[in-house]
């Protein structure tokens, strides 16, 4: 579903160049569940970012369902992120001026799907979430863990192949942390790729398989170390 | 590159979106609204104004053929061939008949015999103060001389010398009263004549205190010999250069036969009425491009300030803006947001300002609407599309950089920032 070869991203800050990602290579499978863990700054988002089509990198290839990702136009790009991934965030990013039902029905606006029949299909999702009767509340009503279950609503009613989340749980209190991946791993059963990037151990030992990076390079994956001496030649060959 | 979607207006989630951000904003969006508002206000009275001044003035010139040509005689101000300045041209009914043989553009004439002295004009124990002007039958194409009752003077009166009248509407109210005066004897001067028509003139109160009599008539009655005062003119064409040419060669043969030297300015004075209303007109046109240019310029400032504001309005929007693209916003999908709503804060304000301009305009025209010098100053049907469309046209220039830069958000810029 997701494959990564030789990846490099840097930023360039003024007459700065921060080299973030450093050569990464992965392939994630349709229908896995997977964490990304690793120490603040060591690219997690900016990986994550790359992968819904956020962002662009600088070398290598990143094929989307085997579709190579590299220099599309915008609204190419658009029309990718809105057919084959579903976002959630930390901090939710539901629109404010909108009530749930609308939150979650937006995706499908950008489908031209009616009104109607949009509003139909997004009450369908809140109704999933145990949210229907918080369809018409607007998000400053509603607890954290509502308001990520809202904008995970809104992930999935365009029935993405790959969700991303980044820290979905950061905000959020243990339990309700708990309850919100019951809900990612009930949704990864539904056989869509799921990857959670996260800081907490216990949240990332509910997924399948595990991903640490370290300072741009992709240090284990389910704690096995990945070839050590490859990431050394990898470190020399780009300082 | 971006293909603007403006197809979508009445898209329900479009104008519920730009009615959120407006609710949100309220004193900004009317800050804003009010700028154009008072644009499109001052220049609906602007125009007001000007069309009133033109209408009140074209009035003016309504009272008379517009194309017609006046001559009176003066005093020579310039020796010519031994005769001495300061001599007095007289006009002769010699110079009437003489004119259309030598000047065959001549479409209808009319001269003017004043009688001398204090008139005194009287019906049984009635008098008034009108005035007498003895005329040609043309005089009445030429001062547009609306007939009401009866007819106006004609050939046969003048070839007869009839004594016949044909009398003002307030002639007619002043001294008739209830009365048909047709048939009626008016005495002028203690002399009768019958009254044989009535008159109405657009020229106002003024023209309608007037009495018409034959020309050949009062001139034997009132020792007026073949003198006359005035001749006017219309001549066959309606072109300016050329009545001007013909005002010369009218000129050249009065100076020939009343032996005047061309250049004098003094001996007769032509007035051409339409090269004073062309000129009139050019200072019309002048002063409506001055108004434009004025109206453009305020409207501009309206332009700009809607522009800042919804630049403003992107930037508070930045994240919003920024799920809104992970989620699948195109680019043309989020430019269309901003310009739609920069166009409906400037067509909804800007209409504001018209109904109020134009409603202000009404007021004017009906509490001044006859006054001679502003008359109905109302902005017309024309005008009012001219603004819609130029109001739209300026919510879609006002929206464009906002949009372009609203376009250009990216995503992972607008949804790191907490
Ligand atoms: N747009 C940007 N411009 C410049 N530098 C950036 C940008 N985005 C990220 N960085 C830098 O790149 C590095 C990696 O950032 P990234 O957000 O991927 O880290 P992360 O692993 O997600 O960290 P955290 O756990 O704190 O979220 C950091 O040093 C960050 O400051
Ligand atoms: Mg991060």
């Amino acid at each position: 579903m997701i494959r990564f070869e030789n990846l490099h991203k840097s930023y360039i800050t003024g007459s700065n160049k921060l080299h973030v990602l450093k050569g990464i290579n992965l392939e994630i499978k349709e229908g896995e569940l997977i964490s990304i863990m690793g120490s603040s700054g060591s690219g997690k988002s900016t990986l994550l970012n790359i992968t819904g089509i956020l962002d662009n990198y600088d070398e290598g290839s990143y094929y989307l369902d085997n579709m190579l990702i590299s220099n599309m136009s915008e609204k190419k790009a658009a029309m990718l992120r809105n057919k084959y991934i579903g976002f959630v965030f930390q901090s939710f990013n539901l629109i404010s001026f909108k009530n749930a039902l609308e939150n979650v029905a937006l995706p499908l606006y950008y489908q031209k799907v009616s009104r109607k029949k949009r509003n139909l299909i997004a009450m369908e999702y809140l109704e999933k979430m145990g949210l229907k009767e918080w369809a018409h509340h607007m998000p400053n009503e509603l607890s954290g863990g509502q308001k990520q279950r809202v904008a995970i609503a809104r992930s999935l009613i365009t029935r993405p192949k790959v969700i991303l989340a980044d820290e979905p749980t950061g905000a959020l209190d243990t339990s309700t942390s708990y309850e919100v991946m019951e809900i990612f791993k009930e949704i990864n059963q539904s056989g869509i790729t799921v990857i959670i990037v996260t800081h907490e151990d216990d949240i990332a030992h509910r997924t399948n398989k595990i991903i640490r990076l370290r300072d741009g390079l992709i240090e284990s994956i389910n704690g096995e170390l990945v070839n050590p001496e490859f990431v050394e030649t990898e470190i020399s060959e780009h300082v | 590159m971006s293909k603007l979607k403006l197809v979508n207006m009445f898209d329900i989630d479009k104008w519920q979106e730009i009615f959120n951000t407006i609710k949100k904003n309220k004193l900004r969006t009317f800050l804003t609204g009010f700028s154009v508002a008072w644009g499109i206000f001052m220049l609906i009275i602007l125009l007001g104004s000007g069309n009133g001044l033109q209408n009140g003035v074209e009035y003016q010139f309504r009272d008379d053929a517009t194309n017609s040509i006046w001559l009176y005689p003066g005093t020579t101000s310039k020796s010519y061939k031994g005769l001495q300045a300061n001599r007095r041209i007289k006009f002769t009914n010699q110079d009437f008949d003489n004119l259309p043989h030598k000047i065959t553009a001549i479409k209808d004439m009319t001269a003017r015999f004043y009688i001398p002295g204090k008139v005194n004009v009287s019906y049984k124990n009635d008098y008034g103060a009108f005035s007498v002007r003895c005329v040609h039958p043309a005089h009445q194409v030429i001062e547009n001389t609306h007939i009401i009752e009866g007819r106006y003077i004609n050939e046969k009166d003048l070839n007869e010398f009839r004594k016949v009248a044909v009398i003002g509407k307030n002639v007619k109210e002043g001294l008739y009263k209830d009365e048909n005066p047709i048939g009626k004897y008016i005495r002028i001067n203690n002399i009768e004549f019958k009254v044989v028509g009535v008159f109405t003139d657009s020229g106002g109160e003024e023209e309608m205190r007037n009495i018409y009599l034959p020309i050949s008539t009062a001139q034997k009655i009132f020792n007026g010999q073949n003198r006359i005062n005035q001749i006017m003119l219309i001549p066959k064409t309606e072109n300016v250069e050329e009545t001007k040419a013909m005002a010369q060669k009218i000129k050249k043969y009065m100076a020939k036969k009343h032996k005047f030297d061309v250049t004098d300015d003094n001996a007769i004075f032509i007035r051409n009425n339409l090269e004073e209303y062309q000129n009139v007109m050019m200072m019309f046109l002048g002063i409506d491009i001055f108004i434009w240019v004025i109206g453009i310029g305020t409207i501009i400032a309206g332009i700009v300030g809607v522009s800042n504001i919804m630049m403003i309005v992107v930037k508070e929007r930045t994240k919003e803006i920024g799920i809104r693209k992970a989620l699948g916003a195109s680019p043309s999908s989020i430019m269309g947001l901003v310009i739609l709503e920069s166009v409906a804060i400037t067509s909804f304000s800007g209409y504001i300002g018209m109904v109020l301009g134009v409603g202000l305009m009404e007021l004017v025209s009906s509490l001044a609407g006859n006054s001679v010098f502003f008359r109905n100053p109302q902005a017309s049907i024309g005008i009012a599309v001219a603004a819609t469309i130029l109001l739209v046209f300026s919510g879609i220039v006002a929206g464009l950089f906002p949009a372009r830069r609203a376009a250009k958000i990216r995503p992972i810029v607008a949804l790191r920032d907490e």
